[in-house]
């Protein structure tokens, strides 16, 4: 068995280095024109589980198995149609979530901010004057509150994300807010993007996960947590162009300013903010990423002229009374008015906003786009390097629905390609993966998120927290290396026992008893474990030391 | 034979044997009385500015370019730059640099950086980890192929780690190399249970089906076994050195603590971030100097807390590009091109700003706007790896570069 397991495994790596897929049915009965099971094993509904989903919690292969393995798939396309009330009642505690940003801004970024100005005020008076960087003074009581409270948003938000992930019915549609929120990744660390983070993954991301990819990319577009974290909120028309009139509408921040509360500084600004004069100049920076990473992909046929040409596109389009919880604004004396060529197509003078949804509605249909796009799902999907004949038909399936989200992951996630044994357990967890799975697999009911929160830190992976626009590496690379393999164990035993035992407050009685690990290795890996992984589980001394060594396990890592 | 990590090439399977070789302290004694060299390697990720790092204040047209954000040159007060040579200076918060520079142990390569004219983030950090400019199918990091190219018997787990929660670009590959958040958290930790589930995981991980996890996972617990013997918990830094509360400060201590543990570590790598000022960039005070200032106290701790043992360590410093010369409309700098990198060590010859400057003039400037490259990167990687590590033929880490290999900072 440990040879054929290995044997198995060795083909399938090989498999896909070569990008040859041999395609075998794979229960007798399938339908002719579909590649989905119609009498799955648990290995396949498993593969099913850790693939549109965050794996099996014990009872799901069962499930899956009674609604039928197209039937389930279909559901998971469509949310909508998945009863979810239970994530509902768990996210009730989480007051943040459902707040506006303004709200958000009022309550707790605003006085936390007006916090630390006033030590950097009296850091400012001290003896460190000349050393604007260094040690900082004590904050008063009220202010480290301030503070402390402005955390709880970032914590909640974080919170949510895993409790989604665990406990959704509607897996697949976490899959893709976290694909999505991934490939527009913007970072909470750069100045007041986190402000915005809540509404980004709610109001941005979310309804267009499996939607349409121009509206997904307009939304990103027009977000104020983008336009702050690749700068575009500050690019404007260079010195010399025209700009067009001012119109009315939501005048700049300077006008609108609260009384005492003066644009945040980052600690260490020059003391000369320059944010109280005009912006002025060209920031490339969201153009260029715009292109490389949201949609044409780094060799997607665009040049430096192109990127020149998209940030004067898009200057105008900036935040009104940003830092305050302000929404979009297109500003025209932002705004550089000339006409553009981008990628070979011209813009008229004068467009105004209308010259940045041109670029967009360019860049959504460009075949590059199609491709790398493709290619990102079925990587998420199927297997780090993708077969070519499986993306080349997703990125077909993305051009003629004009970018239909739903039905280019339909089209992998039914293909020959993603059913083929050499897709099975090729993909390596990303941490996040790994830690909602193993959560999953220990089918505790109620576990409090905040130490998930920090084990994702620790596991390399903290979540909101990816500096680069790339986003977190999908690839198996980027997170097999000793030191890592050794947090995942460490994980695997705290979440099976102090973090196992701790609950939600108010939630059901006492902690269901964890699943033991026998038990686990039917009912989540499908039986699927080296014959040393069973044995080891099999002398395990507690039912809670043998889960850890299933969720620690090298064969808990794949999915 | 040490043993290799299995793995794939050209779309084939390659078995190789994998040979146990438990006797750990006898390998940490060779590894000791060999004294092998150490290279630690610095990415400053975000592309620092390398025009306000290392500045060269005897260009007219510096001034020019950069009216809010400039670095006053040496002399004219508070915040000026730190004269280096007459033209050049350091940032007047690399101050804790300057003895060393002074003393002939740091050399700066100025104008250095990428044959590819990308300003991509990504792309130039991809390029300058896999040292393969412009090839974006490079798997491995050129450190990772050094790693092959010098392939030992006393190798130890510990022989190239990054102290940072990912293993980076530069070190990843088939060659064995580990990603440490914390060295005095790395082990199992189960109380009681401890020894029994780290026997248990061990067992799993030597018959994982898959062999990436399973040579990984080896060197997981022959690396406990090390550390555990060679006790990094109580770690004091020597000769009054104190790095900066930063997680580069961490990470560049915990270096000192494995260099010093003796538990054979060859390559080092660290990061520091936060260098993409596209915003309020700041000029003598501000964000740049903020993050100069933590750059600068970590180096200087680390080759303080060395001490003697710098002899056998070099200490290399990188970004993925420079900045545009003139500052934006936000007194910030955009993506550039040109950058400067440093080099500490005692084999170092230094206390010279090495490299050909190109000059700031329009005309003089890659593409009318950045620095210009004079010194492409590979070429101070490559003279590290020949002058330091003492690998005569680095083509192999270096595919397809035939540029000069020496500039002349190391022997």
């Amino acid at each position: 068995m440990q040879l054929l397991t290995g044997a198995r495994q060795a083909f399938a790596v090989a498999a896909i280095a070569c990008a040859v897929w041999t395609v075998q049915p794979i229960a007798s009965g399938q339908n002719d024109n579909s590649p989905v099971p119609a009498r799955p094993d648990d290995r396949v509904i498993a593969h099913v589980l850790n693939r549109i989903g965050f794996g099996p919690r014990p009872g799901d292969l069962e499930r899956v198995r009674r609604l039928g393995l197209s039937a389930y798939i279909e559901r998971q396309l469509r949310p909508g149609t998945i009863e979810d009330a239970g994530m509902a009642a768990r996210l009730a505690g989480l007051g943040t979530l459902t707040k506006s940003t303004r709200e958000l801004a009022d309550s707790y970024f605003i006085p936390a901010q007006m916090a630390r100005r006033e030590q950097q005020r009296q850091q400012a008076q001290g003896s460190s004057a000349t050393n604007p960087e260094a040690a900082r003074p004590r904050m008063d009581p009220s202010g480290m509150d301030a503070v402390r409270s402005e955390r709880t948003v970032m914590l909640e938000l974080s919170e949510q994300k895993i409790l989604r992930a665990i406990y959704s019915e509607r897996q697949l549609q976490e899959v893709m807010v976290d694909f999505w929120f991934n490939h527009f990744n913007v970072f909470a660390g750069k100045g007041p993007t986190r402000l915005y983070l809540i509404e980004y993954e709610r109001d941005v991301i979310r309804p267009h996960a499996l939607g349409t990819f121009r509206d997904l990319l307009q939304a990103t577009a027009e977000s104020p947590a983008m336009l702050f974290y690749l700068d575009n909120w500050q690019s404007a028309a260079p010195p010399g162009a025209q700009t067009m009139d001012a119109i009315p509408g939501p005048r700049t921040r300077q006008a609108r300013r609260r009384p005492g509360l003066a644009p945040p500084r980052a600690p260490g600004a020059a003391p000369q903010a320059a944010a109280t004069r005009r912006p002025r100049g060209l920031n490339e920076n969201y153009a260029r990423e715009l292109m490389e990473l949201h949609t044409l992909g780094v060799d997607g046929g665009y040049t430096q002229k192109d990127v020149q040409e998209v940030a004067r596109a898009f200057t105008g389009w900036t935040i009104a009374n940003p830092r305050q919880g302000g929404g979009f604004f297109f500003n025209p004396r932002m705004h550089d008015a000339g006409g553009k060529v981008v990628l070979g197509q011209r813009t008229g003078a004068g467009g105004a906003k209308s010259d940045g949804e041109r670029v967009l509605d360019i860049l959504a249909a460009h075949p590059s786009t199609a491709r790398h796009l493709a290619t990102k799902l079925a990587r998420r999907f199927v297997a780090d390097d993708p077969p070519a004949a499986l993306v080349e038909r997703a990125a077909r399936r993305f051009r003629e629905t004009g970018g239909d989200i739903r039905e280019v992951v339909r089209t992998i996630v039914i293909s020959p390609e993603f059913f083929a044994p050499a897709a099975y357990r090729v993909k390596t967890k990303t941490p996040f993966e790994f830690v909602v799975s193993a959560v999953r697999a220990t089918s505790l009911d109620a576990v409090e998120a905040r130490p998930l929160v920090q084990a994702l830190r620790a596991l390399g992976m903290p979540l909101y927290m990816c500096q680069p626009p790339t986003g977190y590496a999908d690839r198996s690379e980027a997170w097999v290396n000793a030191g890592a393999l050794l947090n995942r164990m460490n994980f695997a035993l705290a979440v099976t026992g102090r973090m196992g035992n701790a609950r939600v407050p108010g939630a059901r009685a006492a902690p269901a008893p964890i699943a033991s690990g026998e038990a686990m290795v039917r009912s989540v890996m499908a039986g699927d474990v080296s014959e040393t992984t069973a044995a080891t589980v099999a002398r395990a001394t507690t039912p809670a030391q043998g889960a850890a060594l299933v969720l620690g396990s090298p064969d808990f890592q794949k999915r | 034979m040490v043993s290799r990590r299995v793995f794939l090439k050209n779309g084939g399977l390659a078995l190789v044997s994998l040979g146990f070789a438990p006797e750990f302290l006898a390998r940490t004694a060779a590894a000791s009385a060999a004294r092998r060299k150490v290279l630690v390697t610095i990415f400053q990720r975000g592309a620092v500015d390398g025009l306000n790092m290392i500045v060269p204040f005897g260009e007219r047209d510096y001034y020019a370019a950069r009216p809010s954000i400039a670095i006053a040159p040496p002399g004219s007060g508070n915040g000026a730059a730190l004269d280096l040579d007459g033209f050049f200076g350091m940032h007047p918060r690399l101050a804790p640099l300057k003895p060393l520079y002074d003393a002939g142990q740091l050399a700066v390569v100025h104008a250095s950086g990428s044959p590819d004219g990308t300003r991509s983030h990504f792309d130039a950090q991809d390029y300058m980890e896999t040292a393969t400019p412009g090839v974006k199918s490079t798997r491995d990091g050129w450190l990772n192929r050094y790693l092959h190219a010098r392939e030992h018997g006393s190798a130890t787990p510990f022989r190239a780690v990054a102290l940072a929660p990912q293993l980076p670009r530069t070190l990843q590959g088939t060659a064995p190399a580990m990603a440490i958040g914390q060295i005095g958290q790395f082990g199992i930790r189960a109380g009681m249970a401890t020894e029994r589930v780290e026997t248990s995981f061990e067992a799993e991980y030597a018959a994982a089906a898959n062999a990436v996890l399973q040579q990984t996972g080896k060197e997981a617990f022959d690396a406990i076994r090390m550390l555990r013997s060679a006790d990094p918990q109580r770690y004091t830094p020597a000769n009054g050195a104190e790095y900066p509360r930063s997680g580069y400060g961490e990470a560049l201590k915990q270096i000192a603590q494995l260099i010093k543990a003796d538990v054979g570590l060859e390559v080092a790598f660290a990061e520091s971030g936060n260098w993409d000022h596209h915003v309020n960039e700041g000029a003598a005070v501000g964000q740049l100097a903020a993050r100069l200032d933590d750059f600068a106290r970590g180096l200087g701790a680390l080759v303080k807390d060395l001490g003697d043992r710098m002899a056998d360590v070099v200490i290399l410093t990188m970004s993925e590009f420079g900045r545009a010369v003139e500052e934006n409309g936000n007194r910030g700098t955009d993506h550039g091109h040109g950058n400067a990198m440093m080099i500490v060590g005692g084999g170092v010859r230094g206390g010279k700003v090495y490299g050909t400057w190109p000059g700031l003039a329009r005309e003089q400037r890659y593409e009318g706007r950045d620095l210009a490259v004079t010194t492409d990167f590979r070429t101070v990687f490559a003279e590290v790896v020949r002058g330091h590590l003492d690998l005569s033929d680095a083509s192999a880490v270096f595919p397809g570069f035939q540029g000069p290999t020496r500039v002349g900072v190391i022997g």
